[in-house]
């Protein structure tokens, strides 16, 4: 029983391809009923998104598994084999098992760390689960994703920075105000950064949005759109001591608010701490004001210098949730191989049982006289002969799982004793590492 | 039993103050909820220690240096205990624990052998006048050491080193919040100490306030912290000012408490 994971993302395939193979969500049935029908592939699961289209399936053959796969694709997206081929990947093994780990735990997203794809998977997975594509393995492997993703989550800082230079200057104003819902962002100068950041603060829960541009109108249109107040440029330094937050982007080609200015706005404020936010280039804010006290200003090249130092954050985090990633991925694979150990086991005691009853039987139809006491000491003997027989080369299959050999004594198994090679499915979960 | 009580009560202290010390390097929260839960036990042993030793020797156990600085750590632990409970700040254990469990260890160098009191303390005075001023000591060591954390994460804001500190350190404003929480209880407090004392000062030697060291020091503490309080209400002292006013305060609390008993003869002396 194999994993084998096929398809495309914004690593190998430009957006036109991605979009030409992307599949909806609502017609998902048809598709997934088909993946599961191809010979060879025992499970499936198609996942959809923006960035990327993959298919994770179960097959006994890999090479045979994915061939079917990619041509699966190509037919099912009307798309010539020959023009997808050279984006397409492939996964079998160790290797796939990670790749859906690395996924869903948003290691190998565009943005590392972005929350959305986790949703996405559990959603394709849930579609695969609702159609009966996905089976015992692929289960077992998405609840592992999910809680692989959980603990990345939790373990590593991968996610709790912020990469853009509004988010992050949101994130400054947490660590001066604590909370925002009685706070008021001023924007002055209706820019499109402005306007921006402005939008995050608002997401983030702000009391009120005051703004004020050079044209009023702009100012007045933008407020309504804001759900905020404007305020005439003239007058905005009247306005200034009703501001917690101040973002400044005007186009003025030289200082607009200056030590002087913030020093009585503060005394009229009693001190309170403003954040002063100077995205404008050239500089709104005279950088004096930062040497004030309860003022913190922050210009674009700060808060880039925030931005960086977080994505080189998160690139370390995402070593430690690469280590979380290798080890699950180990767990995980043990358990697959136990899968097929245990069927060869009971394999080899049915094999073993079969032989000696039928020569106990062949022995017992010849000999005239025996008593039912001793057939049945007969019959414990033989039972305690196979159990001490199969005693040794059980344990060492069952402890071999953790290693890597096992593959080799499978084999070396199934040969010998001429073992079918159609087992019988073990449809129990013997596991359970905590996760749901 | 009683020894064996505070033994308990520094063991599980120390092992608090570990937790909390290592949920600075590492904010996990569990690691946070199982730290407040092994101080909240320290805390009730630590009660129980003081309530025994209290029903031993049938007087407010706060006359030796042994019993003050013990009750000292207790009520700095409580009042610990209350911020956690209230604000969430768990992170504020890394700074308090390790000064609480100072204090509790000089408690444990002196001797620690029940003293017959002296006649001139036999007073009811003496509980409100020593549980109000420790309690009032209790608030100002939590303010000094929200005071330090807001020093550092002022600097940081200012200077933009956004570094593991600063992600650990909590919000300005909830470090403000902290000081003022802590002044507003603390010089209610303290001033009722100073009263309370000036009576029972009045009761055994005859007059309410004769200048000895510690009444003067005392003085100057609250003077200290009633300039901080007046300030913030009136012209918005608050932040660095309220943070540095929260820091000198408490180092005046230190000569107050350990200088004065130690180095200049006064009523207090028999502590």
């Amino acid at each position: 029983m194999n994993i084998i994971v096929v398809g495309l993302s914004h690593h190998t395939a430009p957006l036109e391809i991605r979009e030409k193979l992307a599949f909806e969500s609502n017609g998902i049935e048809s598709p997934l009923r088909e993946l599961t029908s191809l010979p060879d592939i025992s499970e499936g699961i198609i996942v959809s998104t923006c960035n990327r289209v993959e298919v994770y399936a179960v097959t006994r053959d890999i090479a045979a598994g994915m061939a079917r796969i990619r041509r699966f694709l190509a037919e099912r997206r009307h798309i010539p084999f020959s023009s997808l081929e050279a984006y397409l990947y492939g996964y079998h093994g160790e290797n796939a098992v990670r790749h859906v780990f690395r996924v869903a735990a948003s290691l190998d997203s565009l943005v590392v760390g972005e929350p959305q794809i986790l949703g996405q998977i559990k959603s394709a997975y849930g579609y695969a689960a609702e159609y009966g594509a996905s089976g015992l393995v692929l289960n077992r492997l998405l609840h592992k994703a999910f809680f692989v993703a959980k603990r990345i989550r939790t373990e590593t800082r991968i996610a709790s920075s912020a990469v853009s230079i509004a988010f992050a200057a949101v994130e400054l104003a947490k660590k001066i105000f604590d909370d925002l819902s009685d706070k008021t962002v001023f924007l002055v100068g209706a820019g499109e950064m402005g306007e921006l950041a402005a939008r995050h603060f608002i997401t983030a829960g702000v009391r009120g949005v005051m703004v004020a541009n050079r044209t009023f109108e702009r100012a007045e249109r933008l407020a309504a759109e804001l759900d905020g107040r404007p305020v005439r440029f003239e007058d905005f330094l009247d306005h200034l001591h009703k501001a917690d937050i101040v973002l400044s982007t005007t186009g003025a080609p030289h200082f607009i608010i200056g030590t002087k200015d913030v020093a009585e706005v503060l005394r009229r404020r009693k001190q309170r701490p403003m954040f002063f936010i100077d995205i404008a280039v050239p500089r709104d804010v005279d950088p004096a004001v930062n040497e004030l006290e309860n003022v913190y200003l922050y210009n674009t090249d700060d808060l880039q210098g925030v931005v960086e130092s977080n994505l080189e954050q998160r690139r370390m985090e995402a070593e430690k949730a690469e280590e979380i990633v290798a080890d699950e991925a180990g767990r995980f694979l043990s358990w697959l191989s136990s899968l097929e150990v245990v069927p060869t086991i009971v394999a080899l005691r049915s094999r073993f049982e079969e032989i000696v009853r039928s020569e106990v039987e062949r022995t017992l139809s010849a000999w005239k006289g025996i008593s039912p006491e001793h057939e049945r000491r007969l019959d414990a003997m033989t039972s305690a002969m196979i159990s001490k027989l199969l005693h040794t080369p059980i344990s060492v299959l069952k402890h071999t799982g953790q290693g890597g050999r096992i593959d080799l004594y499978l084999d070396a198994l199934r040969s010998l004793f001429d073992l079918s090679p159609e087992m019988r499915e073990v449809d129990e979960d013997n596991g359970g590492d905590g996760d749901g | 039993m009683n020894t064996v009580l505070f033994s308990v009560v520094i063991g599980i202290y120390g092992a608090a103050t570990l937790l909390y010390v290592v949920y600075f390097a590492r904010p996990a929260e569990t690691l946070g909820k199982a730290a407040g839960r092994i101080l909240a036990s320290g805390f009730a042993f630590h009660c129980l220690f003081t309530v025994n030793r209290y029903l031993e020797s049938g007087y407010t156990p706060i006359t030796n240096p042994h019993e003050s600085l013990s009750f000292f750590s207790l009520a700095v632990v409580g009042v610990f205990l209350a911020f956690q409970w209230k604000c969430r700040a768990v992170i504020l254990g890394s700074f308090v624990m390790p000064v609480a469990f100072l204090i509790l260890l000089a408690s444990a160098s002196f001797p620690s052998a029940v003293t017959p009191l002296s006649p001139t303390l036999k007073s009811g005075w003496l509980a409100v006048h020593a549980v109000g001023a420790f309690a009032a000591y209790a608030t100002f060591t939590v303010a000094f050491c929200a005071g330090v954390m807001y020093l550092l994460q002022e600097r940081y804001l200012k200077k933009k080193l956004l570094g593991v500190l600063f992600r650990r350190l909590p919000s300005l404003d909830i470090l403000d919040d902290i000081n003022y929480r802590c002044l507003a209880f603390g010089l209610p407090l303290l001033t009722l100490a100073i009263i309370s004392g000036s009576l029972w000062a009045k009761s055994a030697w005859g007059a309410y306030w004769s200048w000895d060291p510690k009444e003067t020091w005392s003085l100057v503490t609250w003077f200290v912290y009633a300039a901080l309080l007046h300030g913030r209400l009136t012209t918005g002292w608050r932040g660095r000012r309220a943070a540095i006013l929260a820091i000198v305060g408490f180092c005046v609390i230190l000569f107050t408490f350990l200088g004065v008993n130690l180095l200049l003869p006064g009523h207090h002396s028999n502590r």
